[in-house]
């Protein structure tokens, strides 16, 4: 896990020099700006060292002092600038969509074996088969205007962002209750963002489901337990589930690599806050250490999913050891 | 007995399997009718296309698709559309009225813009339209610029569609020799091959994809498109060289591989005559179900406007027009290139499915259980 996360650091610092260019080459076309305040920005932001101590400075300051680097565009901190106030919501709304995709594909899956070839079979695989080729960002755009042109909603509860502008400062709670208005506004935000990002691994769920679900109940252990008289629902939940569940969860690490791509497209059409969007503004710019951090944080958030993942697994099969 | 013998004996080859199974897979056909139905659409862009993709309306500038009606005083005739003409409601909002004078019924083969097929012929006939200058037909109503979406839709098709078989044989190109080296060889050369293979997974698709695009951007534009297909396939040759150097551990072991061995066959022959052929259905299959993730991949970078630029277009591109609340609002019908993209991709998922469960030795497809 190490290694890789070096080799990813290094691959993440390589594309960002092999983009043409640097954060001071708009700079350097303007011709108000003198030659020698290019030269001085240069130097206070390091671009004059050579690659290899550049990248050395970068890690150096990580290990040594917590401090990911600095934005040349926003003149603070990365830390500032990719994670403050974005990296709550970007794992909070990570959650919750992963949240949603499992909570309904699963029993979708399920459904769909138990009534294998049935008219609902066919409707729920057509469904997720459609689910799985909309592209992200369409069905963000669809969603936008299925708010604004049918429901009509963009004047009083507002759309895009997270919030209206009336909650943006509103606290949590009131003391110890619950600030009801704030968080059904930000619900009423978030839902586009959670039904984009997760139809795309809800398809493949569904559909992995079903077939693991058919797998199984044509088992022996199935059959014997349905001729001892186990009723039907137990047969199912607890001999043929607790089978069939392993790939899916092994699934979550890819879940994860899907979260965060959609993620991305859809913050941007839908103008939320996340890590991802942050990202984006600092490719824009060319704000290398942003870049840099972004990249690596998102490989770093994949190794987590996978080490979620085997966890899931070893406490739901006892069988799986990791020595 | 003997002829009997003989009769069983006549076995059918793999591929002959393989598409009896196809057969029975109806969704599978009709993906692949689609998808062949789309390619014919965008082959024949220039006659099909009333417009040329390019050529702009100025007096047409985001029209809404013109209405085709097919009554006229009570009785079904040849369907006809009105002039539209250009007017302000009382925000001072562009709105288009029907002149309802005249009727300009919709004609085939038409004389319309000349146009070069394929730089084989040049002609004027479009397969259909209304003939006259006058009443434009805007089967999707127009953009910015006035031009016709219809047309646009079926140009830019010719990118969306071309960039899933280019980017898949970039992809096997790259993937191939390394997953059977890797594979074949082991020791050192599979531990260095994994290495790099695990740091590229290591990063989500979309960052990497719109990091890469960053580096094209300043290569010259009239190549992008290839330079678009060589960033998916250097992200994306990871998995299939992954999978297929799985395959090949366990094909180094069996006894054909053993017995190519014993006869004195090379390296290169036993892996390409041998254990590649054992492949292919598989590699059939990947090849397939990867096409939909880079139709979706340049829709995606398009859009964000790193990778198919003006003037050239794809179905990406032109959602890009509909990038914001009051585009989607005012101008629905720039939404429809992406039923273009979702139609393909499904058709793709569909065949791609079909022939993944035909390829399946093992499989039950159409059998009721």
């Amino acid at each position: 896990m190490i290694p890789t996360l070096i080799l990813v650091s290094i691959i993440s610092f390589g594309i960002m020099q092999l983009i043409p260019g640097d954060y001071l080459t708009k700079s350097q076309l303007d011709p108000t700006i003198s030659r020698k305040t290019i030269e001085q920005q240069k130097e206070n932001l390091g671009l004059d060292r050579p690659i290899h101590i550049r990248y050395w400075k970068w890690v150096e300051g990580i290990f040594t002092r917590g401090d990911f680097g600095y934005s040349f565009s926003h003149y603070r901190p990365v830390k500032n600038v990719l994670f403050k106030g974005r990296l709550g919501y970007t794992v909070f709304l990570g959650l919750i969509t992963l949240g949603f995709t499992y909570l309904f594909s699963i029993p979708i899956g399920i459904y769909s074996a138990t009534h294998q070839y049935a008219p609902s079979d066919h409707l729920v695989t057509l469904a997720s088969f459609i689910g799985l080729s909309i592209p992200n960002f369409f069905l963000a755009l669809v969603l936008l205007f299925f708010m604004a042109a049918v429901l009509n909603v963009g004047a009083n509860l507002g759309i895009g962002g997270l919030f209206t502008e009336q909650y943006m400062a509103a606290p949590w709670f009131n003391g110890f209750v619950p600030n009801m208005g704030k968080i059904t506004n930000f619900f009423w935000h978030v839902w586009p963002y959670v039904v984009a990002v997760g139809t795309a691994s809800m398809a493949g769920v569904v559909r992995l489901m079903r077939g693991q679900m058919l797998e199984y109940m044509n088992r022996q252990f199935a059959t014997t337990a349905e001729a001892k008289g186990v009723k039907e629902s137990v047969v199912i939940y607890k001999h043929v589930f607790r089978n069939a569940i392993n790939p899916i969860i092994t699934g979550l690490g890819y879940s994860f690599r899907t979260i965060v791509s959609g993620s991305l497209i859809t913050a941007i059409v839908l103008g939320i806050p996340t890590v991802e969007r942050a990202y984006w503004t600092a490719l824009n710019k060319q704000d290398e250490q942003v870049i840099m951090v972004g990249l690596t944080f998102f490989a770093i958030m994949l190794l987590f999913g996978n080490l979620f993942a085997d966890f899931m697994l070893a406490w739901n099969d006892p069988r799986i050891r990791y020595d | 007995m003997a002829e009997h013998y003989k009769k069983e004996k006549k076995s059918k080859s793999q591929w002959a399997l393989i598409w009896r199974r196809f057969k029975r897979h109806k969704l599978g056909q009709v993906g692949g009718l689609i998808v062949l139905f789309v390619f014919l659409l965008v082959f024949f862009a220039n006659f099909i296309a009333p417009y040329n993709y390019s050529v702009q309306h100025r007096d047409y500038a985001k029209a809404p698709p013109t209405r085709i009606r097919f009554i006229h005083e009570g009785r079904l005739v040849r369907p006809y559309v009105y002039r539209t003409e250009r007017g302000f409601n009382e925000y001072y909002e562009t709105v288009y009225k029907e002149d309802k004078t005249e009727r300009y019924p919709i004609k085939f083969f038409v004389k319309g813009e000349k146009y070069s097929f394929w730089g084989l012929f040049t002609s004027r006939i479009h397969l259909f339209g209304t003939g006259s200058e006058e009443a434009p037909l805007f089967l999707f109503g127009t953009d910015t610029f006035g031009r016709d979406l219809f047309s646009r839709i079926l140009w830019g098709g010719w990118i969306s569609l071309s960039i899933g078989p280019f980017a898949l044989i970039t992809t096997l190109i790259i993937a191939i020799p390394i997953g059977l080296i890797s594979g074949y060889f082991g020791s050192w050369v599979d531990m260095l091959v994994q290495r790099i293979t695990e740091v590229i997974m290591a990063f989500p698709k979309l960052p990497l994809w719109l990091a890469l695009a960053m580096i094209i951007q300043g290569l010259p534009s009239a190549y992008r498109f290839f330079f678009i297909v060589g960033v998916f396939s250097l992200v994306d040759w990871t998995s299939l060289s992954r999978t297929l150097r799985g395959m090949v551990l366990s094909a180094r072991e069996e006894d054909y591989t053993m017995a190519a061995k014993a006869v004195g066959a090379g390296t290169p022959r036993i892996m390409f005559r041998h254990i590649l052929p054992n492949t292919t259905s598989y590699l059939v299959v990947v090849s397939t179900l990867s096409i939909p993730s880079w139709i979706i991949g340049e829709a995606t970078l398009s859009f964000l406007g790193l990778g198919i630029k003006e003037p050239q277009t794809s179905w990406g591109l032109l959602l890009s027009q509909a990038n914001n609340l009051q585009a989607i609002t005012s101008y629905p019908w720039l939404l429809i290139p992406g039923i273009f993209i979702i139609v393909t991709v499904l058709a793709f998922n569909f065949l791609g499915d079909a022939l993944r469960d035909a390829a399946d030795p093992f499989s039950t497809v159409g059998k009721k259980r």
